[in-house]
């Protein structure tokens, strides 16, 4: 039978809302492959993170609380888990594809011979083995693949491609195990967690956002598109690259490592649709996206789009508002 | 200090995609190339760092003939040497045969440091830097944003992107591996200068079996993934497309009437 564990990601007492996605998909995994399904928590004193895990319907819930794992550190990380698997490791081990999973995961497949599957889209059965899809080319195609060799298969999961809302509800029994983490190598000494930037502009509020990407091409070009949110009332918001490149500030960011927002009108102007991006934005209300390349990720979740130069379009928009 | 830079060759993408024939990847005959754009941040980071503290950097890639342009550009920005892992055998990998390959190359020749992009913009593993440090047994961080020598160079405070608008400061001890985040600096132009010396510049080109490795350890053969195909994503709903002189004032009017968006 199958064996499928879910490691899952915590901060602060709070469970991460990927983690309940990654529940739903270990449950569906291990219906689709007759298996069954459990969840691992690492961390210390997370007793209450470990009972509303244990609230869904799954064969275990094993915990290692422990105080080196209070913080998390890849070295911390990969000897815990691979000393929980030192006694009969899983077929299949499901993460979420967080910048925390991304960091350790290869270095727990390193040290217990597993292969890798980042950023599953999806899984499907051919016969007795999984077949992945995953995006390639940032999100502008997909591959299928499948794991070779023997081993544990690692698959880190997308956000948001699997439903937290598909999660089974159930009970399950928490299972304290105690790791031997006496000679693990934390690697690296923990001085602190800052805010990057400082978040002035809390662009969650925000009725109407009007956003800018690389397709922008400079700082000195901007005018016209302060000019259409000043027309529409609407904050100016900015994908990673303008961020990166200095052309706006970073509490303008919108994405996986900015701000996460959904309001009613989200105007997407040079934004190609990076996952990173889409992550923070695509529960807006109305999506409109303006891009010189059809073939950009951004038209497939926007209600609305213009295939053209922002630079032509913006000022068309301007027009037609000031005629309205 | 020593600082190995490992780069690898990406397809810009900006022009239409084609499937291959085999159907596994995409058609490369009309495509330009060019270095993954964290992994030029991070020879950036490499260059700089060893004019502030001394040192060379010696830059590494993995991939066929075309990838000698773009060791070509490292070493025009300024890098002492390259090691191109050009070897048939080595094509065709996943992170964790590519890892592997590139440790043996690092291994052989050496190091205080390892830098590297955090993700390539065509397969997107965000896993072979990783790898790296797994197979020299060394630290490493991933999506680094800000790397501080210390006092006696031995020692690194590294800031790490985490997730909504977080991030973690923490010190390493070196040797280690650093994943750069794009965004960590801004890339220097070659100078006319640096192209000229360039070209004399050496560029090796060790075999599996120079670097202590069977042909079976890399590339496809050492992979542990498998690409059965590559497709676009299947279109859903899709966007309502507006062309031509009137698509702004159409869209307006849609925004106003159909949507109800703006007023």
């Amino acid at each position: 039978m199958t064996s499928i564990v879910a490691v899952l990601q915590h901060r602060e007492g709070k469970l991460h809302r990927m983690s309940l996605e990654a529940i739903a998909a270990a449950q569906q995994l291990a219906a689709l492959s007759g298996g069954k399904a459990s969840a691992i928590l690492l961390g210390s004193g997370i007793s209450e993170v470990a009972a509303l895990v244990a609230a869904s319907d799954l064969a275990g819930v094993r915990v290692v609380d422990h105080p080196l794992l209070a913080d998390y550190t890849p070295g911390g990380y990969v000897a815990a888990l691979a000393g929980l698997f030192a006694s009969g490791a899983p077929d299949i081990v499901l993460f979420p594809h967080t910048y925390q999973t991304v960091e350790y995961l290869p270095r727990l497949a390193f040290a217990i011979g597993g292969g890798i599957v980042p950023e599953a889209l999806s899984f499907e059965m051919d016969g007795s083995e999984i077949v992945w899809k995953r995006p390639i080319l940032e999100g502008k195609m997909h591959a299928r693949v499948r794991a070779k060799g023997s081993g544990p298969i690692l698959a880190s999961l997308q956000s948001g491609a699997f439903s937290a809302e598909g999660r089974k509800p159930g009970q399950t029994a928490i299972e304290n195990v105690s790791v031997d983490l006496a000679t693990a190598a934390t690697w690296r000494e923990i001085l602190g967690v800052e805010q990057m930037g400082g978040d002035t502009v809390d662009l969650t509020k925000a009725d109407i956002i009007v956003a800018v990407g690389r397709g922008v091409g400079g700082a000195d070009k901007l005018g016209p598109i302060e000019e259409l949110a000043r027309a529409l009332k609407a904050e100016v918001g900015a994908s990673r690259p303008v961020i990166d490149s200095g052309w706006l500030p970073r509490d303008r960011q919108i994405g996986s490592s900015g701000q996460t927002v959904s309001p009613k009108l989200y105007l997407a102007l040079g934004i190609s649709g990076a996952i990173q991006h889409l992550v923070g934005m695509k529960g807006s209300t109305c999506i409109v996206a303006v891009n010189k390349d059809a073939g950009a990720p951004i038209f497939k979740i926007a209600n609305y789009g213009i295939v053209g130069d922002l630079h032509e379009v913006v000022p068309a928009m301007l027009a037609a508002l000031a005629a309205s | 200090m020593k600082i190995v830079v490992c780069i690898k060759q990406v397809p810009e993408t900006d022009k239409r995609l084609r499937v291959a024939t085999d159907g596994r990847w995409i058609d490369e005959a009309e495509l330009s190339f060019a270095i993954n754009e964290s992994d030029e941040v991070a020879l950036e980071q490499g260059l700089q760092l060893a004019e502030k503290h001394g040192g060379e950097v010696v830059v590494v890639s993995l991939g066929p003939e075309r990838v000698r342009e773009s060791l070509r550009k490292a070493l025009a920005m300024g890098a002492a040497r390259a090691i191109h892992l050009r070897h048939e055998a080595f094509a065709g990998g996943d992170a964790i045969a590519t890892g592997r390959a590139l440790a043996a190359a690092i291994r052989r020749e050496g190091c205080d440091i390892v830098l590297t992009g955090s993700q390539s913009d065509d397969n997107g593993f965000g896993a072979t830097g990783t790898l790296i440090a797994a197979e020299l047994g060394w630290p490493h961080a991933w999506l680094v944003m800000g790397i501080e020598v210390e006092e006696g160079a031995r020692t690194f405070k590294v800031t790490r992107e985490m997730e909504s608008g977080l991030s973690e400061v923490f010190r390493l001890t070196l040797p280690a591996v650093l994943e750069v985040q794009a965004g960590l600096n801004h890339p220097r132009y070659a100078s006319l200068k640096g192209i000229m010396s360039a070209k004399k510049k050496e560029i090796s080109e060790p075999t599996p079996a120079d670097l202590g490795l069977a042909d079976g350890q890399v590339g496809q053969a050492g992979s542990r993934l498998e690409v059965l195909s590559v497709a676009f994503p299947e279109s859903s709903a899709g966007a309502q497309i507006f062309e031509g002189d009137g698509a702004a004032a159409q869209l307006i009017a849609k925004l106003k009437n159909e949507a109800r968006v703006i007023s």
